[in-house]
């Protein structure tokens, strides 16, 4: 999300899934979508036997989705930056990227201040004593007397961040990379054949990625690599092409946009932090600069949002005088995100946790160590269909004895997706509202009932006195049963209003910043408007006939179907392969997707793809906004079988996300020789199909992957018991002894992965061993997300 | 348990008595002998559609109910199949989605709220008026003793760091942004979800 | 996809002469499933699609080394993803068959049954069992050369795919084909099928597998479940059998006896006599294997 924003100017998938069929190749990386989405796949598949479709999987694991695809190629797991780096560097030097798109739709022509450079493993700026970058002045554009970034349009200056990403990547050559990722040479320059050849308009092809990126200590990075090899070959913004993040559950994306996020207010709009005493603070942070005239720089009008936001939660209380109850929100002082939250409870900091359809016990990392911090607890409370490893900790974990276990448990009876109406927001932003089927079984509430009933009872106590209770209070809850609010209401307040009509608003472009327009997410404004609730459309039509379905359910923004299509055309406004049009240029206006400007506007305008960014543009050079550089970097997992080859004295990312009081030791080669990567299967979802009698049937038990080789060194024969071991923690399994897993030669040294899913725990009809004793608790520089998909184990006969 | 072969004999002493009783003298069938098909177990049902709640593609699904919630016929799902309309599946399901009948209709299910107090052994039934009183306390209480006001740099920062909120990537929008409404104005700033992990 | 217009339509009953000819049959298309084996990601959602709908009966499985699920079809799971590893030309192919009743032509199950009704064929091609009528005999495990029919030794009957008679009747495709979410499973008139399998046969080809081929075997009259195989010359890689036949061999007078036996079965029970002079040999192999099998899940447990 982070490295797709930071790219592109939204972070989320940039397609969607039936758009697949567009593209001439598929690359997927970090991800397993045969598997873990399979019905989105479906649409990979349906290109290939329209279009012969290349299907590329890069991945430390020979799946399912590897035994469809035509081209699969091993790598380490951990080094998938390295491998970008060398598919950057030979587009470039051979000159295989989009020419004329680089030069007009992405960043290539700025120029960065002078002094900025990349040595010995450190961007400038890096402090040794302060362990940190302290000096970032450099990682910025040379800016004209307007404030805008200067430009060299012929690419040449040695300034220009196209130069400067050539130079960047000139040292991924393929031996070098060869010898990080244990893919051979051949392998590499067939990887480069096929992903290379849609450098050119009549081209185009997708990238895909899961948590296969995001799970690692530069996760970041290594998304922002894939996005930025999408720009030089000119895939993104087109029909076929883009940057497509596979997202995880049902609404892991719907509630992402609704701010479920330490650091966001719903629409990505940023949770104020501690110093931004005022709006007007706050804005200065928040809303971006422009760096180019042609810019839309649309987050221009982040205050629209935001004071439309406040509108929504505090009504009448938020007004100018008072900076629209700006006071009410939360500043955090520190990040507090997954791991921040853990390493509070693990500290003793944290006294009470709400869990909700997620079972941190087994998701870890490192869950004895999540075990121990939720015995560390006041108060737990889980809101869940089923029971979970999280609220049976003090009962069921291995060795727990309930008697020393002084937190207070509750566990309440929810809802599930089908007793309850409302949307869900998939993958490709489309928002899709859903019917109640059924009533809810014994005494099981909706989770919206639950959250109800609680804010009147604090209302309640609040009445009578608390510390600083004006935001409780305050709070807008004037729904037509304030017990039971009905989703649709809801849905209603989210897209939002004019406050002076009370007319239900038909975009975000209608917001304003002077309260008189409440929405509670402005991304969904155009979601729900006069004419109904705009995602229980159900119409099957597609009149463009490129797979869009405008009028079935309703996508974030504004029912666009494809992001930043202004790429997908040429400077003229046609598109780039007239076979698969995005939007185009008529004459008289923009035909097709719905564009992100003014359909009326010409060609001519000059308007810049990329509306959200003060560029326009697509950024290979993230200024200052990412904490470990500008450009992609091939840093080392923490835990790792080599030393970094391109700066051994600077292996790991330096800002990678570690926590002392947790767990800040790691495992060595020596002790722990083996490389795992944890994943999910087909046949299950985390932890809640363990109750569903035929999911564990066909997928019953614990067990890990192990390559032929090793399981010959070790003895282990295939289907017998083996005990995985890290510095964490130790489980058993059943070994699926495999030639899916290849030993890899990395620098000289034969390396040998392995692979251990993540479902089984101590709740379910079946048990077994929890993946996530085993990982280590580091994360992502930039996210903070665990890095649960590279680190280091021993692997014995049982 | 296998068949014995005192099982295989009586199984043909039953099986041919059984089968002797609707037949001719000849003892082959005189009219239709088809094999029972089972009728269509949908063929009454109300059809509701739906979203798959496992994976982000966003299958549409089509659930099977049955029964007209009269007092003592509760409705329940028979069946649950892809949506044909739908231009994200076609119809098509994975295991995960073609198997949801058995995540809502499942034994496992927790019925009552559920308490389990400080050392306790095990849980203890609670009414919900009870189990949400208890929690509002506990939110509460935590709340204005962890709440910080101003930090030690002087800036208003009004935020509690007593309790965490996560989830909601299992349930739908208008109940996230409600969760989030309700917790970020309680002063939340640990608040995460599925995303980050 | 046209719809069987009478699923009732009968063209073959086992141990019984065939049903008088009806002028309402002559409308009656053959229908097919395809299994296109080179857009199958072994999912599984065919497997437990088909236990939903035919509401079978939850098994206790374990992990024996494999994404697998069971060592092979039982009574209460008639669909099984087959899972295999081979090296095909240095480089790795794991090859995924989804393994279920091939609904033959010539049906080797329904050739063997001695019990009048058990085994019907359908008019559109549709092998289905009746267990009402089903003697538990196991002859059709020994008839069958795919090794279908599963025995469950509780019901003492025998069970496999019905095709989905039921849905089929009523116009819709087959549980597996309508879930499967890559559309591997396709579901029609075999003439359509025919034509989409060897349209996609020439795509396999065209792509390097210059060895696809069409599954429809001719010695059991070819099939109403086909497959495209993207490594036709390995079908034994697939656990596929390559020229497989109903099985007479071991059985040769099953015809003469079994007409024998069912008359006897109708009029009461000597027919036991019969079965055990005659065949007890290959229906003791088929238990002892089942036996074993289930021993082994015992043990695991």
């Amino acid at each position: 999300m982070v490295s797709l924003a930071t790219t592109f100017g939204r972070g989320a998938m940039t397609n969607h899934w039936r758009d697949l069929e567009h593209a001439d190749v598929m690359f997927i990386v970090g991800a397993n979508p045969a598997e873990n989405h399979p019905c989105g796949f479906r649409w990979a598949l349906v290109a290939r036997e329209k279009r012969g479709t290349k299907i590329v999987h890069v991945d430390p694991r020979f799946t399912r989705t590897s035994a469809v695809a035509d081209y699969y190629m091993p790598i380490r797991a951990g080094t998938d930056i390295a491998m970008l780096g060398f598919l950057i560097k030979t587009a470039i030097e051979k000159n295989l990227y989009h020419e004329e798109y680089v030069k007009h739709y992405t960043s290539a022509p700025l120029l960065v201040k002078d002094g900025f450079g990349f040595k010995d493993g450190y961007f400038t700026g890096w402090s040794a004593s302060a362990n940190d970058y302290t000096d970032k002045s450099t990682w910025a554009y040379q800016l004209d007397s307007s404030g805008y970034a200067k430009q060299d349009p012929t690419l040449q200056d040695p300034q220009s961040v196209f130069q400067l990403m050539k130079q960047h990547y000139s040292r991924y050559d393929v031996d070098t990379v060869s010898k990080i990722t244990g893919a051979t040479a051949e392998q590499l320059q067939k990887l480069a054949d096929i992903v290379l050849s849609t450098g050119r308009p009549d081209k185009v092809g997708c990238a895909l990625y899961a948590v296969g990126y995001t799970h690692h200590s530069k996760g970041v990075q290594m998304i922002r690599t894939l996005a930025m090899l999408q720009l030089l070959l000119g895939n993104v913004g087109r029909p076929g092409g883009g940057v497509d993040a596979e997202r995880g559950h049902a609404n892991i994306q719907g509630n992402t946009d609704n701010a479920i996020s330490w650091e966001l207010l719903p629409g990505y709009l940023r949770i104020p932090l501690a110093g931004q005493e005022t709006l007007a603070d706050h804005f200065s942070v928040n809303v971006p600069k422009k760096f180019d005239p042609k810019s839309i720089n649309y987050l221009s009008n982040y205050p629209k949002f935001l004071i439309s936001l406040l509108k929504a939660w505090w009504g009448n209380a938020a007004q100018k005088s008072n900076d629209f109850a700006y006071s009410y929100l939360p500043k955090p002082g520190a990040p507090s995100s997954w791991l921040d939250i853990f390493n509070a409870a693990y500290t003793g900091k944290l006294q009470g946790l709400i869990m909700n359809g997620m079972s941190p016990a087994n998701i870890g990392p490192n869950s004895n160590a999540v075990i121990k911090a939720l015995g560390n607890l006041k108060w737990l409370v889980v809101m869940d269909p089923f029971e979970t490893a999280t609220s049976q900790f003090w009962k069921d974990a291995p060795g727990a004895d309930p008697a020393k276990v002084q937190t207070e448990v509750f566990l309440l009876p929810t809802t599930h997706w089908l007793e309850k109406d409302g949307a869900f927001t998939n993958s490709g932003r489309w928002a899709q509202w859903k019917d109640k089927a059924l009533g809810a079984p014994g005494d099981a509430k909706d989770d919206a009932w639950v959250f109800t009933q609680l804010y009147q009872r604090l209302k309640a106590a609040y009445q009578k006195g608390g510390t600083f209770s004006d935001p409780i209070l305050n709070l807008t809850w004037d729904y037509l049963d304030p017990y039971y609010p009905s989703l649709t209401e809801i849905s209603k307040e989210i897209n939002g209003k004019d406050l002076t009509t009370g007319k239900q608003l038909a975009s975000f472009a209608l917001l304003k910043d002077d309260g008189t327009t409440s929405s509670g997410d402005w991304i969904y404004c155009g979601s729900f408007t006069e004419d109904g609730n705009q995602m229980a459309r159900r119409k099957t039509t597609d009149p463009t006939r490129m797979g869009f379905y405008p009028e079935w359910a309703w996508s974030w923004p504004l029912n666009r179907r494809v992001l930043y299509n202004r790429a997908s055309a040429d400077l003229q406004g046609q598109p780039w392969d007239p076979t698969r049009p995005g939007i185009l240029w008529n004459g008289k206006q923009w035909v097709g997707d719905v564009p992100d400007f003014p359909p009326t506007s010409p060609p001519s305008d000059g308007i810049k793809p990329f509306i959200m960014l003060g560029e326009g543009v697509g950024r290979f050079f993230s200024l200052g906004l990412l904490v470990d550089g500008p450009f992609p970097e091939h840093y080392e997992p923490v835990e790792s079988p080599t030393p970094n080859l391109l700066h051994p004295n600077v292996s790991a990312d330096p800002k990678a996300v570690r926590f002392p009081s947790v767990q800040d030791k790691f495992g060595t080669p020596d002790q722990f020789p083996y490389v795992a990567t944890t994943y999910r299967v087909t046949e299950h979802e985390h932890y809640v199909t363990m109750n569903v009698p035929y999911l564990v049937e066909a997928m019953p038990d614990m067990f890990v992957e192990i390559p032929v080789e090793l399981a010959q060194e070790k003895g282990i024969v295939n289907g017998g018991r083996v005990k995985v071991r890290s510095l964490r923690g130790e489980i058993e399994a059943v070994a699926v002894v495999t030639k899916r897993m290849k030993p890899l030669q990395v620098n000289g040294k034969t390396v040998y992965q392995v692979g251990i899913p993540i479902h089984w725990g101590y709740v379910g009809i079946h048990k077994g061993g929890m993946g996530n004793t085993l990982t280590n608790f580091v994360g992502d520089a930039n996210a903070r997300t665990p890095a649960f998909k590279a680190f280091l184990v021993n692997v014995e006969k049982v | 348990m296998v068949t014995t072969r005192r099982g295989f004999i009586k199984l043909g002493v039953g099986a041919g008595a059984g089968l002797a009783a609707g037949t001719s003298v000849l003892g082959f069938p005189t009219d239709k002998v088809e094999a029972a098909t089972r009728t269509l177990k949908i063929a009454q049902a109300r059809e509701f559609h739906s979203v798959c709640p496992y994976c982000a593609v966003g299958c549409g699904m089509i659930a099977y109910v049955l029964g007209d919630e009269a007092r003592n016929a509760v409705p329940t799902v028979v069946h649950i199949e892809g949506d044909p309309d739908s231009p994200i599946n076609a119809g098509a399901l994975c295991p995960k989605g073609a198997t949801t009948m058995q995540l809502t209709v499942n034994r496992r299910r927790v019925l009552k709220p559920l308490y389990r107090a400080p050392g306790a052994a095990d849980w203890k039934e609670m009414s919900w008026s009870e189990v949400l009183d208890l929690l509002a306390q506990r939110i509460k209480e935590t709340r204005d003793r962890t709440f910080v006001t101003v930090d030690s740099k002087g800036n208003t920062v009004n935020r509690q760091e007593g309790f965490a909120v996560a989830g909601g990537a299992a349930f739908s929008n208008e109940e996230g942004y409600l969760m989030a409404k309700l917790f970020r104005a309680l002063g939340t700033v640990y608040i995460e979800q599925q995303a980050r992990v | 996809m046209s719809t069987p217009l009478d699923p009732l339509a009968i063209r073959r009953i086992s141990a019984s002469p065939s049903p008088n000819p009806s002028i309402r049959n002559g409308n009656v298309p053959a229908v097919a499933k395809l299994v296109d084996i080179g857009l199958c990601i072994g999912c599984k959602a065919c497997e437990v699609a088909c236990k939903e709908w035919n509401d079978l009966g939850v098994e206790d499985t374990y992990n024996f080394g494999s994404y697998q699920s069971h060592k092979a079809l039982t009574p209460n799971t008639w669909d099984l993803m087959l899972f295999n590893e081979v090296e095909i030309n240095g480089g790795l192919q794991w090859l995924i068959r989804k393994d279920s009743c091939l609904h033959c032509d010539e049906p080797g199950c329904l050739l063997a049954c001695p019990a009048p009704g058990a085994i019907v064929q359908y008019a559109n091609g549709i092998v289905d069992f009746n267990q009402d009528k089903c003697i538990g005999c196991q002859y059709c495990l020994v008839g069958c050369p795919f090794d279908i029919p599963k025995y469950d030794p509780k019901s003492q009957k025998v069970y496999k795919c019905t095709l989905c008679v039921d849905r089929v009747g009523a116009g819709l495709e087959p549980a597996c084909a309508k879930a499967c979410p890559t559309a591997a499973i396709k579901f029609g008139t075999k003439d359509d099928m025919l034509a989409e399998g060897k349209a996609s046969v020439d795509r396999l080809k065209q792509r390097g597998f210059v060895n696809a081929t069409l599954y429809d075997p001719p010695g059991v009259g070819g099939t109403h479940m086909m497959y495209v195989v993207p490594h036709g010359d390995r079908l034994a890689d697939y656990q596929l059998p390559t020229n497989p036949t109903p099985r007479r061999g071991g059985l040769g007078v099953l015809g003469a006896w079994k007409w024998a036996g069912a008359g006897l079965l109708w009029a009461g029970t000597v027919g036991l006599a019969v079965h055990f002079i005659r065949f007890r040999g290959a229906r003791i192999d088929a238990i002892k294997a089942r036996e074993r099998e289930l021993e082994e899940q015992e043990g695991r447990r």
